[in-house]
């Protein structure tokens, strides 16, 4: 099985950083001059509390906040003037054509015929072959099974658009993505970090903040979803492909430069070939964030079965968004382990393990069948449209039964989890960040990020600190913080356990893998509603929600650093007679810190990017800003500027988190992880 | 290879056609092909007169009601062709100068965008007002029903100081909660709170789904609970809420939002349509501008939707079919 759903550590600290320093020596152990700074903080804020907390009432903006909203306003005035919004329409005008061309093919009626022009059993056969011609009998079968659950749930209009929507965002994100791919794999040291932060902010910026930019530009509806889908998948590509392209190894370079080669052909022949599974990695990651979008581009009208997720939300119908979203997730397994088992068969074939001419004799043979069924799909009314039944409304009203069920068992039971996180962890840590005065908070985050990160973290951090004051919400921001902070000692607390569990017994990990995928790729939306009838609209929620998202990241991080851990050294500590406890927190858990470091920093930005989502269910802070900018047009600058402070608080936690890793080894392979962050917000 | 490969793919291609046309001859082309002809028959007989209308549907049930209805009329006896867009309210309006949106149906009043897209108003004139729909939003504090029978004096705003310690929550930081709601909606309850010396914090929900959720909890587990919620919604046919009594709205009491004290004025909902498109030949015009119904009207329709899982065409066309005389009064 692959293990390529999984997001993995953000940009490498290899493909840009210097060697590490070595550590300076210390007299006193870090997290001792962590308590002391906790402590020093402590005291401040007891003598200073509540003063000059910069706390913006909820519609209330700044300057700086209508300055943004007046330039949109400006843009929006000029809509019908302005060159460079004609041309972008345009270009949207294209992506529309193509999604609608490809639509009345197979997915809605080609206006006369009541149907698209080739059916479900057409579109089924002919995927299901070319699942079989690219990646063998059992992804053909996962095909055919994937695409007919589309159907029999009664998603298949929905299924295909969405198809439709990711396969043109990905190819333009292919046919955009490469040539920059290159310039990051061939470019100096500056080059490579200024483009790594760019990729860094498209990444973490909440689509919400640019999705009524991007209508406003390319239109409504599927150029939209184009569009955002685009911006959101493009990073992971860029960032391993290009990362494939610079690991090439030096000497291969250096031999074949020997004959003379030009740099386009050391390009075309050497450097492009040899990265080619990792450029493969960069597509399937791609696809899976184009499919993370499909709910937020359903607020723009996108295509695709983010639509029905969306419209059963606001009809709290818990059922009626779990299919669709299950859907989602069929989805993405279906082509990520295609795209993986398709990258190995055909490496496979280059080194000749697969006899070619019985493939193809295979394969032509079993064309027969798929033309007859593309045929039958065009003229007969059972293979045109899937024939109707219950089945989703049936899951659907189980689910919602379930809910309902489990909500009433539990609902007691929960609420005094959630009072005791928020009155242990949450109210402390919030009065501690957000109460004390802006400057003392500044200054400890700052002094937090030297003890953990050294100097190679405070200049980040004292640009980041700086940006967040500069956009007028501290307050809301270090909210936004905390609650990060708080979800990801939660998302450790499980990764710790079931990242142990998992890389201790084969058959734990084998159950518990698929959940964790589901749980990343099924859109929050989902599960929100279960969520608030436990907990209310509360930051405790939002936590929630972050957590099931945020934990199967860490969770497989560090099973895969622990059983990473070499097996000589376990069997010495055996040897010796070490407990099963003494076992892990002496030896595998010590020797996977590096692991545990990363699983924290990729665990904090993924809470992070859940913070819109917060936003809609009663955390308030940065997230709300967003949806309400997003809400109301008068309050975008707002929203923009609390986007750019989320992006600010990530750039922030992922320089501190990496410097501090610096000084841990990994124990992975870095260019099988590649990072690719939430869908959400 | 290559040869070879090609010689197979050849054969297979030619083997495939003769399969296929053996079948479809054999069953005579099924009914897609009459299906066909019968739609193109029909697309030349209604000759265009309406041609496409783009209906923006918002994110609520009772907006869908309404669109599905008016949609739904338009399709079967105007033989307009409906394109739904979901979409919220800022980019529906954006959409009316692009052409992408012609219809948004149930307005709650948005002065921006007002004074940015009709030319009355100081825009660019992309929109035009066609009056008010028939339904009237009521907006205001709202607790559960065992909240309101039990305590009967939490209907009036001038006891809620007496219950703050029992609403409050995790999230409020010791004073009473009050749950705001999506940031979409016109909301002054920090400036009432304050303005008539209430021990309350508002906590915003952040999301219609996440107000609703709450509200049901609260009624089916017997807690405290207040809000801000409205009506026409469609949640009331299943949950009981009793509105709190604010000191009454006078005309210009809302004026300066930092010194509301006031109730919401009801609210009567608009329609907003792109001004191109209303200046058009197409029948579905005086629909839309004809279009009037009332809460009750589309609670019923939000009501087959939410409660009985009928799709929205359905929902609508059940309501059509049972309230001739209203549809034949918007008709052209």
């Amino acid at each position: 099985m692959s293990t390529l759903l999984e997001p993995a550590p953000a940009p490498q600290p290899e493909a840009k950083e210097p060697p590490p320093a070595p550590p300076e020596p210390r007299s006193l152990p870090r997290w001792a001059w962590a308590l002391i700074v906790l402590g020093v903080w402590i005291v401040v804020w007891s003598f200073t509390k509540g003063q000059d907390t910069l706390a913006l009432g909820a519609r209330e903006h700044t300057d700086l906040h209508n300055t943004f909203t007046e330039f949109r306003d400006t843009v929006l005035a000029s809509r019908d003037t302005n060159p460079f919004i004609q041309f972008t329409y345009q270009l949207g005008e294209w992506f529309k054509v193509a999604v609608e061309w490809l639509q009345r093919m197979i997915s809605i009626p080609d206006f006369p015929r009541p149907v698209p022009q080739i059916g479900w059993l057409g579109v089924t056969a002919v995927a299901t072959w070319v699942g079989l011609a690219v990646a063998g009998w059992r992804i053909a079968l996962l095909v055919a099974a994937s695409f007919a659950s589309f159907g029999l749930f009664g998603y298949w209009s929905d299924s295909m658009d969405l198809l439709i929507v990711t396969f043109v965002a990905v190819t333009v994100a292919i046919v955009i993505g490469m040539p920059l791919a290159v310039m990051l794999g061939t470019s100096g040291r500056v080059g490579n970090s200024i483009i790594n932060t760019i990729l860094d902010i498209f990444q973490t910026m909440p689509t919400f903040v640019y999705l009524l930019p991007i209508v406003l530009f390319f239109g409504i509806g599927a150029s939209a979803a184009v569009v955002c889908t685009l911006i959101y998948a493009l990073p992971p590509l860029i960032r391993i492909a290009g990362h494939g392209i610079r690991s090439v190894s030096t000497t291969t370079i250096e031999a074949t430069d020997s004959a003379g080669q030009t740099s386009w052909q050391r390009l075309r022949k050497v450097q492009l070939p040899m990265a080619r599974k990792t450029i493969v990695v960069g597509v399937n990651q791609t696809i899976m964030a184009a499919l993370s979008m499909a709910t937020i581009a359903a607020y723009v009208d996108g295509p695709g079965l983010g639509q029905p997720v969306l419209s059963a939300l606001f009809k709290n119908d818990v059922g009626g968004a779990f299919v669709p979203g299950m859907l989602i997730v069929v989805m993405a397994v279906m082509l990520d382990r295609t795209t993986t088992a398709a990258s190995e068969a055909s490496e496979k074939a280059a080194r000749g393990g697969i006899d070619l001419k019985r493939r193809r004799i295979v394969l032509a043979a079993l064309a027969v069948p798929v033309v007859v069924a593309l045929w039958m799909s065009r003229y007969f009314t059972w293979a045109a449209e899937f024939p109707e039944n219950d089945l989703g409304a049936r899951i659907a009203d189980a689910v919602n039964r379930f809910t309902a069920w489990f909500v009433d068992v539990f609902g007691g039971a929960t609420e005094w989890f959630k009072n005791l996180i928020s009155e242990l962890l949450l109210n402390p840590m919030q009065e501690l960040l957000a109460e004390s005065p802006w400057y003392v908070s500044a200054t400890g985050i700052l002094a937090f990020a030297a003890v953990f990160g050294g100097l190679r973290a405070l200049l980040p951090t004292v640009i980041c600190i700086a940006g967040i004051w500069f956009f007028d919400l501290w307050h809301d921001a270090m909210i936004t913080l905390n609650m990060t902070l708080v979800g990801t000692v939660l998302v450790m607390v499980l990764a710790l356990i079931f990242g142990v569990l998992m890389a201790r017994s084969k058959s734990v990990d084998l159950v518990v893998r698929p959940l964790l995928d589901a749980g990343q790729t099924i859109p929050p939306f989902v599960y929100l509603i279960p969520m608030l009838a436990l907990f209310g609209p509360t930051r405790f929620t939002a936590i929630v929600a972050g957590v099931i998202y945020a934990a199967p990241v860490a969770i497989k991080l560090v099973a895969d650093g622990v059983s990473g851990v070499s097996s000589t050294t376990v069997e010495a500590s055996r040897s010796t007679g070490a407990t099963t406890w003494q076992e892990i927190t002496k030896v595998q858990l010590p020797m996977a810190r590096g692991s545990l470091v990363l699983a924290a920093n990729q665990g904090l930005l993924y809470m992070l990017s859940m913070a819109v989502i917060g936003g809609m269910v009663g955390a308030g802070a940065l997230g709300y800003d967003v949806v309400l900018g997003f809400s109301r047009s008068e309050e975008w600058g707002k929203g923009a500027c609390a986007g750019i402070t989320i992006v600010l608080i990530g750039i922030m936690i992922d320089r501190i988190a990496r410097a501090a890793a610096v000084k841990e080894s990994v124990t992975h392979d870095p260019t099988k992880r590649p990072w690719w962050r939430s869908a959400m917000g | 290879m290559r040869n070879t490969r090609n010689s197979w793919m050849r054969g297979a291609r030619a083997v495939a056609a003769v399969a296929c046309v053996a079948v479809v001859t054999a069953c005579g082309g099924g009914d897609i092909g009459e299906q066909t002809q019968a739609n193109q028959e029909d697309a030349d007989a209604a000759g265009g007169e309406c041609g496409e209308l783009n209906m923006a549907v918002n994110p609520w049930v009772g907006y869908e009601a309404s669109a599905y209805v008016v949609g739904t009329v338009a399709q079967e006896q105007l033989g307009c062709t409906v394109n739904y867009k979901d979409l919220k309210e800022d980019v529906s309006w954006q959409g009316f100068g692009t052409g992408e949106v012609d219809v948004v149906i149930e307005d709650w009043g948005h002065p921006d965008l007002e004074k940015k897209f009709v030319a009355e108003k100081g825009g660019d004139g992309s929109a035009t007002d066609f009056g008010e729909n028939g339904n009237v939003g009521i907006i205001g504090w709202y607790v559960p029903g065992w909240l309101a029978e039990e305590h009967p004096d939490i209907l009036e705003y001038e006891n809620l100081n007496d219950y703050a310690s029992e609403f409050a929550t995790s999230e409020s930081g010791g004073q009473g909660q009050f749950l705001g709601s999506d940031p979409s909606y016109v909301q002054f309850d920090e400036a009432i709170i304050d303005n008539l010396g209430l021990d309350f914090k508002v906590v915003f929900s952040g999301g219609e789904a996440a107000t609703i959720t709450a509200f049901t909890q609260a009624e089916e587990n017997k807690e405290f609970l207040i809000g801000y919620f409205w009506e026409p919604q469609y949640v009331h046919a299943e949950v009981p809420m009793e509105q709190v009594a604010l000191p009454p709205y006078e005309e210009g009491c809302q004026d300066d939002p930092a010194k509301v004290a006031c109730a919401y004025p009801d609210t009567p909902l608009k329609k907003f349509v792109s001004t191109e498109w209303s200046e058009s030949d197409s029948t579905a015009v005086d629909l839309v501008r004809n279009f009037n119904w009332s809460n009750d009207d589309q609670n019923q329709v939000a009501a087959y939707i939410t409660s009985d899982k009928m799709s929205p065409e359905d929902a609508a066309a059940k309501w059509i079919e049972e309230n001739p005389d209203k549809v034949e009064a918007w008709l052209p």
